[in-house]
């Protein structure tokens, strides 16, 4: 009872501030309102017996990488054209985009609620994580089935710190020409 | 289990929506940038669910490589964001045409 109630009220959070993201005008409470849609995911993460995956999803999502985006707004310093967002070159888009938005809610909610699951069941009950703990199951994964796509991952995280100071390093090398 | 699993996929796909929807209808890239974060966060909920139903850990590993390529996705289009606004001084898509042949 209690976790279907929070379970509703998290999900009712999370879809207002995820259409809070898509129609505010500043880019600013655009930002806000998705660090409240990430935070309510997270529980909705601890809900589902997830709790490391909440817990980096707080870290690095809500404080990490959202982090970079506030940091990037407030660098730009957008014109007032910038921030009011459309100037209705294309007066049919809105509601054309709403309404395939709407067609695509319906054909994944049919999908997702005729869904038959098959496949062979794990071994990590709820029970059992519990017992074992969330974070040390994940751990013990990483660093045994998936170690090479772990070592991948970290190439990749190297190749977008690079890619990031080359990008951003540009202009300054041209003015020095 | 008192919240049928069902009723997560489908709020993933209501979240996903939305960021689609958020990507059609907003001119500003970095808005349209956070509404690609809300169709990751969308996946997520959907890979935990099914790794919940499953009794599995792989969808949760899964997410955790997610999480590693959004940031790595973010960082490199902030860059570029940040490197057409000293170029062009804007972030409306519909100015940013000067790769259109």
């Amino acid at each position: 009872m209690l976790e279907s109630l929070l379970f509703i009220i998290m999900s009712l959070i999370t879809i207002a501030c995820a259409i809070g993201v898509v129609f505010q005008k500043n880019p600013i409470y655009s930002a806000v309102f998705l660090i409240q849609t990430m935070v309510s995911l997270a529980v909705l993460y601890v809900l589902l017996h997830a709790q490391f995956v909440a817990a980096v999803q707080v870290m690095v999502y809500a404080g990490a990488i959202m982090v970079i985006f506030v940091f990037v707004i407030m660098l730009l310093n957008l014109n007032k054209d910038d921030l009011e967002g459309d100037r209705n070159k294309l007066p049919l888009q809105k509601p054309a985009a709403i309404i395939l938005g709407l067609i695509l809610v319906v054909m994944i909610g049919v999908i997702m609620t005729r869904t038959i699951y098959q496949g062979a069941q794990g071994e990590y009950t709820p029970e059992v994580m519990d017992q074992i703990g969330n974070t040390q199951l994940v751990g013990k994964m990483l660093f045994t089935k998936y170690v090479l796509p772990f070592e991948i991952a970290s190439i990749l995280l190297f190749a977008a710190i690079v890619g990031a100071i080359v990008l951003a390093k540009k202009q300054i090398i041209k003015e020095e020409k | 289990m008192v919240v049928p699993l069902t009723w997560y996929l489908v709020l993933s796909g209501i979240l996903f929506s939305i960021g689609a929807v958020g990507v059609l209808i907003n001119r500003n890239a970095l808005v349209i940038f956070m509404c690609i974060e809300l169709m990751l966060n969308a996946v997520n909920l959907a890979f935990v669910t099914f790794s919940r139903q499953q009794n599995s850990m792989d969808g949760q590993i899964f997410v955790f490589f997610i999480m590693t390529v959004a940031a790595a996705e973010a960082v490199v289009g902030l860059a570029i964001i940040i490197a057409l606004f000293r170029n062009k001084a804007t972030v409306n898509v519909d100015d940013i045409n000067i790769m259109k042949w």
